[in-house]
């Protein structure tokens, strides 16, 4: 039993916690909140992807990017320059002196679509980029980074500086990109109107099905021998070398990967939020990002979702009430991640609420586990014995 | 670019540049020498350093507030006891951080970034609480004013003067202290062989309070240099921040020389490339040529070969 658990893609209590959390967002909360609400977990969720890379890259792989929100914002670039370039057909935009081209660009004197606008007119070719873009653009990063031997505080200044230079970027050349409004006033995808209340509750299903697909897809990941080599170069990255492993590689895989996550996570904001601007893709929003992964527990994809929820929960809720607070918390949160719980929730939850559970719980399953083979004997003789 | 320039006009230009790129050179100098001091010589990462910045720059303002109301016959030189006063305030909250937090985290660089990011989210929380969100700006005194001229287009303002004054004073000060004193030996034994340091018998905690302390002290003097030549903020620290970073790591850490040489070089290349092109496309320029770089060069320009 012990050995088939070792081999399995989830533990006992892994797949216990997957049903809970599929329960929870599929059945619990669509039923428990109104659509407003509804709508705000989704866009939570989808900072999830980015906790869930974190965990994978800084947890597992011991490389802390502080530039995740560029990826999660070319992510989120990539969906919303495709809904904006549907919104903008001839008829809708025939008011501006050119129409057919969106909204900032008129306003912008621009006559012409952008060379790099053109390809975005496809779905097909969107959904591709919106992965392979960011993805090529972590893989290019993890190369240069890598193969160099940058790892450590070099890396996430150096990650933190991209993060600073695209926004500047993204600000600084509004006519091609929307500036500092972003790109706003989405509208259907593919003639369906995203903004109405059932879009926008199909669109919180979609998300979910997605975060369990890359849950699963990152369970896969950690219980690979990739995994385990990746805690073994976190760990003592130069016996791993000597082992004769490319060291390297493992590195620029795991980093692209929890990009690519992080960008499925930026579409699936645009789509429910309806708008991505460059206060996703800065220092701060990368570093906070980070926090959703700390609060959650940086070795625990489930505590990645649930310190996405948490923190976006209380960010939501304080700064609404006390503004002033919220600044405070979130401080006394990053200090307390590092200082007093550095697991975070899950290492709470495997401390104090994991115990307990299996002294309720175990006994049911050490119970199960005592009919099991008695149901076998029940074929052979004497079913009264329990 | 450079047409309808004559070459006297250009050249005026470039030597105004130059010279705003001198005042640039000067604050990211002192506000990099404190992250220097703490990177280069502890491994840990500041990401507060802005907000110890900033401490200083609101206890000039402090200051300047007091002398005009109690001592206006003093307020010409007021600016001198800010600097002091500042430096007090940003080193002994330093001395306070590192007994409190820092210390329990030198195995671990990564946590220590995300801690101190979190400070610096509270003591910006707590500068909007008590200063208000509005910049505060600070009256110079008369003979700070105006500006020299040296020929017909080329001016030279006398704050800025004083500022590169004051970074030069104190980058002499800190080599000193580093390189020449007793004290200075004693962080660099630490740095170079932290066992065999606390072997001949130096308190190593109590170098690496110190060490820290005295790089707050120096953002907190950064600050005060700060108002001459901008207003402060809640939030004006943390726009400079990924800049000194970029200054520290450019010029490898742990080395002083390395720190100013990386400083002089990111500050003119900014200011003169944005005389020429919109300061954001300059800024993008200016740190994706310092990431180019540092790609080829992991270490920095300039590395101190020490045994870990």
């Amino acid at each position: 039993m012990s050995n088939f658990s070792k081999q399995s893609l989830f533990s006992r209590n892994e797949l216990c916690g997957l049903i809970v959390m599929a329960v929870l967002l599929l059945l619990v909360l669509p039923l428990a909140l109104d659509g407003f609400r509804l709508n705000l977990v989704g866009k939570y969720l989808s900072y999830a992807f980015v906790a869930m890379g974190l965990v994978l890259c800084w947890g597992y792989g011991g490389i802390l990017s502080l530039g995740q929100g560029v990826f999660f914002g070319l992510g989120g670039y990539c969906m919303a320059m495709f809904l904006k370039l549907e919104a903008s057909s001839p008829e809708n935009t025939a008011i501006q002196s050119t129409p057919g081209i969106p909204d900032f660009m008129d306003w912008n004197q621009l006559t012409a679509l952008p060379w790099f606008w053109e390809p975005f007119n496809n779905l097909g070719f969107s959904i591709l980029a919106v992965v392979l873009v960011p993805g090529l653009f972590a893989f290019l990063i993890g190369l240069a980074m890598f193969k160099r031997r940058v790892g450590g505080v070099y890396f996430a200044i150096i990650t933190q500086a991209i993060a600073a230079i695209l926004t500047i970027l993204i600000v600084g050349s509004q006519g091609m990109t929307g500036g500092i409004n972003g790109i706003t006033d989405l509208r259907t995808l593919l003639g369906w109107d995203i903004r109405t209340d059932s879009a926008k509750f199909i669109l919180y299903f979609v998300c979910v099905f997605f975060l369990l697909g890359c849950l699963v897809l990152c369970q896969f990941v950690l219980k690979s021998k990739l995994g385990r080599l990746l805690v073994a170069v976190r760990d003592t990255e130069e016996r791993v070398r000597f082992s004769g492993y490319n060291v390297d590689n493992f590195k620029i895989f795991i980093f692209t990967f929890a990009a690519m996550l992080s960008a499925v996570g930026g579409a699936m904001f645009t789509l429910q939020v309806g708008f991505m601007s460059p206060s996703f893709v800065g220092i701060v929003p990368s570093i906070e990002m980070v926090i959703f992964c700390a609060v959650g527990g940086r070795l625990s994809l489930f505590g990645a979702v649930y310190g996405a929820l948490a923190v976006n929960f209380a960010k939501t809720t304080l700064s609404e009430a006390l503004p002033e607070v919220w600044l405070f918390a979130l401080g006394a949160m990053f200090i307390a991640v590092v200082s007093v719980f550095p697991n975070g929730l899950a290492g709470l939850h495997r401390a104090y609420i994991g115990p307990v559970l299996n002294r309720y719980f175990g006994s049911t399953v050490a119970a199960i586990k005592q009919k099991l083979p008695s149901r076998d004997s029940l074929s052979n003789s004497n079913p009264g014995a329990q | 670019m450079f047409d309808g320039y004559t070459s006297s006009e250009l050249m005026s230009i470039f030597a105004m540049q130059g010279f705003a790129g001198l005042i640039l050179f000067s604050v990211l100098v002192l506000m990099a020498l404190g992250l220097a001091i703490i990177f280069g010589q502890m491994g840990v990462i500041n990401m507060a350093h802005g907000e110890f910045m900033i401490l200083g720059a609101y206890v000039t303002y402090l200051t300047s507030i007091f002398f005009e109301t109690f001592l206006p016959g003093l307020s010409s030189i007021y600016f001198f006891v800010a600097i002091i006063l500042a430096f007090l305030a940003a080193g002994s909250l330093g001395a306070f951080v590192e007994w409190a937090l820092i210390r329990r985290l030198y195995k671990r660089p990564l946590d220590t970034l995300l801690a101190t990011w979190g400070l610096s989210l509270i003591l910006q929380q707590c500068y909007r609480s008590i200063f208000g969100a509005r910049e505060k700006g600070v009256s110079l005194p008369d003979w700070l004013m105006g500006s020299i001229p040296l020929t017909d287009i080329i001016e030279i303002p006398i704050n800025g003067l004083f500022v590169m004054c004051l970074t030069l004073v104190i980058t002499f000060a800190v080599y000193y202290v580093m390189q020449r004193s007793q004290w200075g030996a004693k962080v660099r034994a630490v740095v170079q062989n932290r066992p065999m340091a606390a072997a001949v018998g130096i308190n190593t905690s109590k170098v690496d309070r110190m060490t820290f302390a005295l790089g707050c002290g120096i953002a907190g003097i950064a600050g005060s240099a700060f108002t001459m030549i901008g207003s402060t903020g809640p939030t004006s620290g943390q726009l400079y921040i990924v800049d000194t970073f970029m200054v520290v790591v450019f010029g490898g850490a742990a080395n002083l020389m390395g720190t100013i040489a990386s400083a002089f070089t990111i500050s003119q290349a900014q200011t003169i490339l944005e005389f020429f092109m919109s300061g954001s496309i300059a800024k993008v320029l200016t740190l994706g040529m310092v990431v180019g770089i540092l790609m080829l060069r992991p270490q920095g320009l300039f590395v101190l070969k020490i045994r870990r």
